[in-house]
């Protein structure tokens, strides 16, 4: 029983990471660092917070984080595929715009500037009777457990094995060579940036319906996290899904070990190091696709 | 180089320019754009909310500036920022971005906190430069990791910085705890023999405000990087890098170790950061101190475009807009300059780009 608690806890803190892991390699694949994850998750939870709070419909809640996602996620590609300017740097404008702008809004709308009033949550899906098993029913039953769940077999298929994945893989290895083949390369971009916005968002929606209200930064770090799973996970849907386990196994470990007398910063630092160790070859070398981060220009070829 | 008398002598610069010259002109024109741009937005929030752009900007202006204590308050936040701003525009000229600013900040301003405690006692002219030291190696430290793993194994310094900010965080919550003063989550207060004075002695008109001698170590460091980045071998060969690595190692640069070091100087200079707060303003390391200002570099460098003069200015740009901020915190939240922070960078980028095309066009 202790096992399957853990289990269960260790499922649920991997949620919010896959979703934004599976929707990054999206981008990544396609050629596009995506940091703006965190903001477009911020953003995510509280477009959630405000649909829920004005409608009671929490499925309209969704709906609106998965448009506050693709809308932040259009600014990033506008700057980085439409105005080709450098991604990384993008992508810390959008987190930084996020993190007052929710502040602003939280200030205005709710008049606090830590937290907004409760908001109803997410039903609990009873898919195949899935609810009654022990422990782990309750979290098997959330609704965005069982999207995450799909949308990283799908994200899988649709990256290795279709040929929209095909294609977007192409050019986030050689553009040139994808436009040489009459792809649109600014198309294809936006197309991975965009959907990587939706993924994010339904991230954002996940932490806003389990707290039942939005906080002041309530993200606090996990777009980043979601981003290190995605490359210990080597670029792939299922291993970004993998990592975000095994990281969220280590946050589930720091919560039972609270009170224990056992510090929680080294199990805190433990995904940084293992992304660390990962990039510079250690664990599998984690190789990125080859045109990531670097703007296509044809004017520059 | 004198001109005979009578003749008509025109210096370089100041001929009618040509493409190239006009083209370099347009390109530095993107940061006045992202800022008079971000403004505008900034100005449609504001009769958003119900209150007047122009009465706010101008009361923005007036208290960050228009008073000696404002002076003091805007110098103040703006030199945290120079030193993060010199540190981000180190790491671009040599071609790498480092975003751990933010976390050798944070260890800067931890390092200086044990230090200063463990030798508050010691006369104030070896233990003020001991203390100030420590800042500065323990950003260096937590700068040349990724460098060394850049060039040892290369590993994307992005990542590794991103991840290092928050190993940072964790480690002085970790490494910190034994130091805390009971039931809070910051160190004792540090001796005064390692304060740096407050400017206001010197100063009499920013009375009040924490402006201190941390502002002068900051301009000194921008002098340095002037000096270390146009006037050196090192910074030759860093430039060079930055510019083309491949042909830079072609010209017989050992393109690793210029990396490493560049991110171990960097780091550094994000370290020394760490005084304003620790030495200079409250007297004690505090989790969570640095509150952005490592992010906020990114932004400084790229309005100041990697220039240690251009940093200067756009320093005291952020600077003025934050003390600013919090006095119109009444009428308009400050939160929206932070979110127009993040407006500059983005504007600041895109504006570039575009310039940058329409400068190649003229050629």
């Amino acid at each position: 029983m202790e096992v399957l608690l853990f289990l269960a806890a260790s499922l649920r803190i991997s949620v919010p990471y896959a979703l934004a892991a599976v929707g990054a390699s999206f981008s990544e694949r396609g050629g596009v660092i995506n940091i703006a994850l965190e903001g477009i998750m911020l953003h995510g939870a509280l477009a959630y917070t405000l649909a829920a709070y004005w409608s009671g419909d929490p499925w309209l809640g969704l709906a609106a984080a998965v448009l506050a996602g693709v809308l932040t996620a259009a600014l990033h590609a506008l700057v980085t595929v439409g105005f080709k300017a450098d991604q990384i740097t993008s992508g810390l404008g959008i987190n930084l715009l996020a993190a007052g702008l929710t502040r602003f809004v939280l200030i205005q709308v709710f008049h606090s500037s830590s937290n907004s009033p409760r908001v109803v949550g997410l039903p609990e899906w009873d898919l195949l009777g899935l609810r009654r098993i022990p422990a782990l029913g309750p979290t098997i039953a959330a609704p965005l457990m069982l999207i995450a769940i799909a949308l990283t077999l799908g994200a899988q298929w649709l990256v290795f094995r279709s040929v929209f994945g095909l294609r977007l893989r192409s050019l986030g290895e050689r553009p040139e060579a994808a436009a040489s083949l009459g792809l649109s390369v600014p198309l294809y971009r936006t197309l991975g940036v965009l959907l990587s916005g939706a993924l994010a968002g339904l991230a954002g929606a996940w932490l806003a319906s389990e707290q039942h209200c939005f906080t002041d930064g309530m993200t606090n770090g996990r777009g980043y996290i979601a981003i290190a799973a995605m490359i210990v996970g080597k670029w792939s849907p299922l291993g970004a899904a993998a990592a975000c386990l095994l990281f969220g196994a280590a946050e589930a470990l720091q919560i039972t070990l609270q009170g224990s007398g056992f510090p929680s910063e080294p199990l805190q630092m433990l995904p940084y190091l293992v992304t660390m160790l990962a990039l510079a070859g250690f664990i599998g070398r984690a190789v990125p696709p080859r045109a990531v981060g670097v703007p296509y220009d044809p004017e520059k070829h | 180089m004198s001109a005979a008398p009578g003749a008509v002598h025109v210096p370089p610069a100041a001929r009618a320019p040509g493409p190239p010259a006009r083209a370099a002109l347009l390109r530095s024109l993107a940061p006045l754009i992202a800022v008079a741009v971000s403004l505008a937005i900034g100005a449609v929030f504001i009769l958003a909310i119900g209150e007047d752009p122009l009465a706010i900007y101008g009361l923005i202006l007036r208290e960050s500036l228009g008073t000696g204590y404002g002076i003091g308050q805007t110098l103040f936040r703006a030199t945290p920022l120079v030193f993060t701003g010199l540190a981000v525009a180190l790491g671009f000229r040599a071609g790498l971005f480092n975003i751990g600013v933010e976390g050798q900040l944070y260890l800067g301003g931890f390092a200086a906190a044990l230090v200063g405690l463990a030798v508050g006692g010691w006369p104030a002219a070896l233990a003020l430069p001991l203390t100030i030291a420590a800042a500065a190696a323990a950003g260096a430290l937590w700068g040349a990791i990724p460098g060394v793993l850049k060039a040892r194994f290369g590993a994307h310094e992005v990542i590794n910085t991103i991840m290092l900010n928050f190993v940072a965080f964790a480690l002085a919550s970790y490494l910190g705890r034994p130091h805390f003063e009971p039931a809070t989550v910051r160190t004792a207060e540090l001796a005064p023999g390692v304060h740096l004075p407050r400017l206001e002695g010197l100063l009499p008109a920013l009375h009040g405000s924490p402006a201190n001698l941390s502002l002068v170590i900051a301009l000194a460091t921008a002098a340095g990087v002037a000096v270390l980045l146009f006037r050196t071998r090192f910074g030759f060969e860093l430039r060079a890098v930055g510019l083309n690595a491949p042909a830079a190692a072609c010209g017989g640069i050992a393109v690793g170790r210029v990396q490493a070091l560049a991110m171990a100087i960097s780091g550094a200079i994000a370290g020394l950061g760490g005084v304003n707060f620790v030495l200079g303003y409250k007297h004690f390391f505090e989790l969570g101190f640095t509150a952005g200002a490592g992010f906020l570099g990114i932004a400084v460098a790229l309005i100041g475009r990697n220039h240690p003069i251009g940093v200067i200015v756009a320093a005291l740009f952020f600077g003025a807009l934050s003390s600013g901020g919090l006095v119109i915190n009444q009428r308009v939240p400050k939160e929206l300059v932070e979110a127009l922070q993040g407006i500059v960078i983005l504007l600041a980028i895109s504006a570039h780009e575009v310039l940058d095309r329409i400068a190649r066009r003229m050629r």
